[in-house]
């Protein structure tokens, strides 16, 4: 048996327009032209999307997940970026 | 952070049913159950292919064909959101594939019963993806990420396969006495391998507490057994059909039917590889792989001198 697998493909699927591109899954193919042929037939079988992106995985960064809390540590500690952190006196409106 | 504390980490998140996400840290036998488990489920979804795709050129009619088809390119498609899920655990597609085919690997014990004509087809629709529907629904709730999105996908789609079984049963129940005969004998032959689909009762079954403490799996097996007792004991009433157990009644009491104990020599014979079609399921995606190969290796080698070509 061959050990040469085609490579794997990230998913994103627009499901209509004024939709971002999702991540659905990800699936096989030999190249980017496939990939979205089988994407369409894996992934869109119901009229879920009217645009697909497919992406080889190994060019998906990603975040560390160790380092997660370390990394978004600067957004976690920042409440004041929240409107509820302000206090507004009763009867004040469209605020 | 040393292991007993990435540990507390891990049952925190599954007490709080937070979902276990790919790179997330997971004890290794949670890693193992969930390869074992997602890959035996892709494993059922292709070789669930077979019965059915042999009914395919004999449809009854061009609407029966089209609808079959639909069917089992979903089963193929299922199959396939199951393999990557196991991807994302690091498993090799590849090598739970040959896994299968080396006999390391089960799958549904369902699919080594024959589908002898076209009641049979009407009848898995009905109780076999009945019954994996029953199993399933459970699965959306499970702890691990990839596996739970995948099972939302599928239970959405499968939800037209019990369909369109049931109601191809009711064209041959309301039809000649020789047709209803027929819906009857596939119901005899399909009624227990479908209430064994569940697995062994849950006194017999080796993972199920790991995986209930785990939250991979949220009912037990015994649980959706009655509940897929007491659902379809009414659908077949309604079909006239008899369920074959002289034991299946009522229970006010419970709240629940009744019904005869499981035939478990037959299931572990089945599971053991000594069913009806064992030898020939694995025969045929056996050859499919082998015989398929050519077409793999020929697309990787016209993607990779059109690249190169690309580059020069």
């Amino acid at each position: 048996m061959s050990n040469q697998e085609w490579p794997l493909w990230e998913v994103f699927i627009r499901s209509k327009q004024g939709l971002n591109h999702k991540h659905v899954g990800s699936l096989r193919a030999p190249d980017a032209t496939l990939a979205l042929e089988n994407a369409r037939d894996v992934y869109t079988r119901r009229s879920e999307g009217i645009s697909i992106w497919v992406v080889a995985s190994t060019n998906i960064h990603a975040t560390d997940i160790d380092d997660a809390a370390s990394f978004f540590e600067p957004s976690d500690t920042k409440i004041y970026r929240h409107p509820t952190f302000y206090e507004v006196p009763d009867g004040v409106k469209h605020m | 952070m040393n292991l007993s504390e990435q540990e507390k980490h891990f049952l925190a998140k599954i007490e709080k049913e937070i979902k276990i996400e790919p790179n997330d840290w997971m004890p290794d036998e949670y890693r193992q159950t969930l390869i074992r488990q997602i890959s035996q489920h892709a494993h059922s979804e292709v070789v669930g292919m077979l019965p059915e795709g042999n009914w395919i050129t004999r449809a009854p009619n061009l609407r029966r064909k089209a609808v079959l088809l639909a069917k089992v390119q979903d089963e193929a498609g299922h199959g396939l959101y199951l393999y990557s899920a196991t991807e994302t655990l690091g498993a090799d597609r590849e090598q739970t594939i040959d896994d299968l085919h080396s006999g390391k690997a089960k799958y549904s014990s369902i699919f080594n019963y024959p589908a002898l004509n076209w009641a049979d087809i009407g009848t898995i629709g009905w109780l076999v993806d009945g019954a994996a529907i029953m199993n399933q629904v459970a699965l959306c709730r499970t702890s691990y990420g990839p596996y739970a999105r995948a099972m939302v996908k599928i239970c959405k789609e499968e939800s037209f396969h019990q369909r369109q079984g049931y109601e191809a049963l009711t064209v041959l129940c309301n039809g000649t006495p020789a047709q209803k005969a027929m819906a009857q004998d596939a119901m005899n032959r399909f009624w227990w391998p479908a209430l064994m689909m569940f697995g062994p009762s849950d006194a017999e079954s080796t993972h199920s507490e790991q995986s209930m403490n785990w939250k991979i799996k949220r009912f037990t097996n015994d649980e959706l057994r009655q509940n897929f007792v007491d659902a379809t004991v009414p659908q077949a009433e309604i079909l006239g059909l008899t369920i074959p157990d002289p034991n299946l009644k009522w229970n006010e009491e419970r709240g629940h039917y009744d019904f005869s104990e499981i035939n478990w020599d037959e299931f572990w014979q089945v599971v053991k590889g000594n069913g009806p079609c064992n030898k020939e399921r694995l025969e045929a995606r056996v050859k499919a792989k082998q015989e398929g190969m050519w077409v793999r290796e020929t697309a990787m080698a016209f993607a990779q001198k059109r690249a190169l070509k690309k580059t020069a």
